[in-house]
């Protein structure tokens, strides 16, 4: 696989499938771990961290589990390269932008991915269309007992896991689920929803991470607390709490048809309508518009678009997929001119479909 | 809309889940929004980390305590006590055993609990003395490479590559 061939394929967290897809985007489960006998990455020079690369690198290749997996190198691509794998969700921010050697290895469906050199030695990932934590653990369990088998882990019987920062000490989990809430956006119920969150040790975030605004209104819902409780615990702690914000979310919308029709079909239609006719358009304002349309088509205000295409749009308008789909490096206001042209094109095209029918 | 710093129009539209006063609502155009985050990102949970610590710190300690405290440094990595509490990161996974008894208040403060009930390694923890002696040769390897000591670094690198030798015939 190469990087070329990621940007016109879907990505298990825009499949648009798995259970509740309709608010639930994905689940996620990723674990922070450290090889013993090296010393944490901020006391790593380049000859440590090429060192615990190779080791990785070396050792998973003996194992069955890992041989289809995929290893980019970071430090080697180009800026563009490594924004296309941050917009996927398969690198954080701080790899691509952190510097000496690092790498990832991803599976050819995008849901497993393994950072090597991040805040920690490892940072593995399970993604999951829609709600299924469950899956996702399971998967993510076994991944971690293979690496295990191969690789000795930094633990201490008290303290766990041992990581970087000691916020992420004990079991290393960090368990999210990405949910799309425009409705509890619209009737300003969603700073409630998110402060009872908080009272219960759960963090809420933006689409792309720490220090990320709530972009298309969508939210990682994850949790705060990895020592002192059990994987299961914290699993289930977010587990049990997302049924409520979904049924907050389908009442919000609910409200919105039986109180507020006009005033929704209206806000609706008018982002349809733009994203259908604008001539340039901001990667901010696409997200604003699309997550609108989103909600418009779950609704069944709009019958002529698919909940997967929308997801689709969601990535492929942000600035290195538009560059990739476009084969050329653009700046902002060419690629607001190109990002509109994509639009036009991908959404009228469904309209002729539709009057085809 | 307009954006609520200018008068460009707001194509930004966050809400601030992490600030002081609570949960906020901001409208704002691209610049602005720019703006905005990037002086908000910097502030992430590194100080966090050091403002649960200096609180708790301030509480249990002398300006003379936290003075000796900081100079403390880590006989395995290097890391003193005051490059955590600045950078919020720790040095290895000795630090966890040298600097336990000031990190315990910290995650107890941050997590609630200080003892591990999850899941554990399946080979059990073997021979982590072996380890951080491997941390502490590559550390000193490192000093021997920067003043020019080739000698006494090639004798490190090679101790290290028969530790690293054994561990592997162990498996």
């Amino acid at each position: 696989m190469v990087i070329d061939e990621l940007h016109d394929r879907c990505g298990e967290w825009l499949k648009g499938d798995g259970p509740q897809s309709d608010i639930v985007m994905s689940s996620r489960i990723r674990l922070a771990r450290n090889l013993a006998d090296f010393p944490f990455i901020r006391r790593c020079n380049d000859i440590d961290k090429a060192n615990i690369e190779s080791t990785v690198r070396e050792r998973l290749s003996q194992e069955d589990a890992f041989t289809t997996l995929n290893f980019f190198n970071v430090a080697k691509l180009n800026s563009l390269d490594r924004q296309l794998l941050v917009e996927r969700q398969l690198i954080s921010r701080e790899l691509s932008n952190g510097d000496g050697s690092r790498a990832v290895a991803i599976d050819s469906r995008e849901r497993l991915s393994l950072m090597v050199n991040e805040e920690d030695h490892l940072r593995i990932q399970v993604m999951k269309s829609g709600l299924n934590l469950d899956g996702a653990w399971e998967q993510i369990n076994k991944l971690d007992d293979d690496i295990e088998s191969r690789l000795t882990y930094a633990f201490h019987p008290k303290f766990g896991y041992l990581t970087a920062c000691p916020t992420n000490a004990g079991t290393g989990i960090r368990v999210s689920v990405l949910v799309h809430l425009p409705a509890l956006a619209i009737t300003h119920q969603i700073e409630k929803v998110f402060r009872s969150l908080q009272k219960i040790n759960l963090v809420v975030r933006g689409l792309y991470g720490e220090g990320t605004q709530a972009m298309g209104d969508f939210y990682q819902i994850s949790n705060q607390v990895t020592l002192g409780k059990s994987e299961r615990e914290i699993i289930d702690q977010v587990a049990d709490v997302i049924p409520y914000v979904i049924d907050y979310e389908r009442k919000a919308r609910q409200y919105l048809l039986d109180e507020k029709q006009n005033d929704l079909f209206d806000r609706v239609s008018r982002a349809y309508g733009t994203l259908q006719t604008a001539q340039q358009i901001s990667s901010e304002e696409t997200m604003y518009l699309l997550s609108r349309v989103r909600m418009g088509v779950n609704l069944e205000l709009i019958d002529n678009l698919e909940i997967p295409h929308i997801n689709q749009l969601f990535l492929r308008t942000q600035p290195a997929h538009l560059q990739k789909i476009c084969e050329q490096t653009l700046d902002t206001d060419q690629r607001n001119v190109e990002r509109a042209n994509y639009l036009r094109l991908q959404l009228k095209r469904d309209d002729t479909d539709a009057q085809a029918n | 809309m307009k954006c609520q710093k200018c008068e460009k129009p707001a194509t930004f539209h966050i809400t601030d889940l992490t600030g002081k006063e609570g949960l906020l609502e901001l409208h704002l155009c691209p610049d602005c929004a720019k703006q905005y985050l990037q002086t908000g990102e910097s502030e992430q949970e590194t100080p966090k980390i050091s403002g649960v610590l200096s609180s708790q710190l301030k509480l249990e300690q002398t300006a003379e305590d936290l003075k000796e405290l900081d100079g403390k440094e880590c006989p395995i990595c290097g890391i003193s006590f005051y490059e955590f509490r600045q950078a919020g990161r720790l040095g290895c996974p000795h630090d966890y055993v040298f600097f336990g008894e000031e990190l315990e208040p910290l995650l107890l403060n941050v997590h609630n609990g200080s003892e591990h009930v999850g899941k554990q390694p399946k080979r059990g923890v073997r021979d982590t003395e072996s380890q951080t002696e491997l941390i502490r040769l590559r550390r000193e390897m490192k000093e021997a490479v920067q003043e020019e000591n080739y000698e006494r670094a090639q004798e490190l690198r090679d101790r290290i590559r028969s530790i690293e030798g054994e561990g592997r015939s162990n498996e």
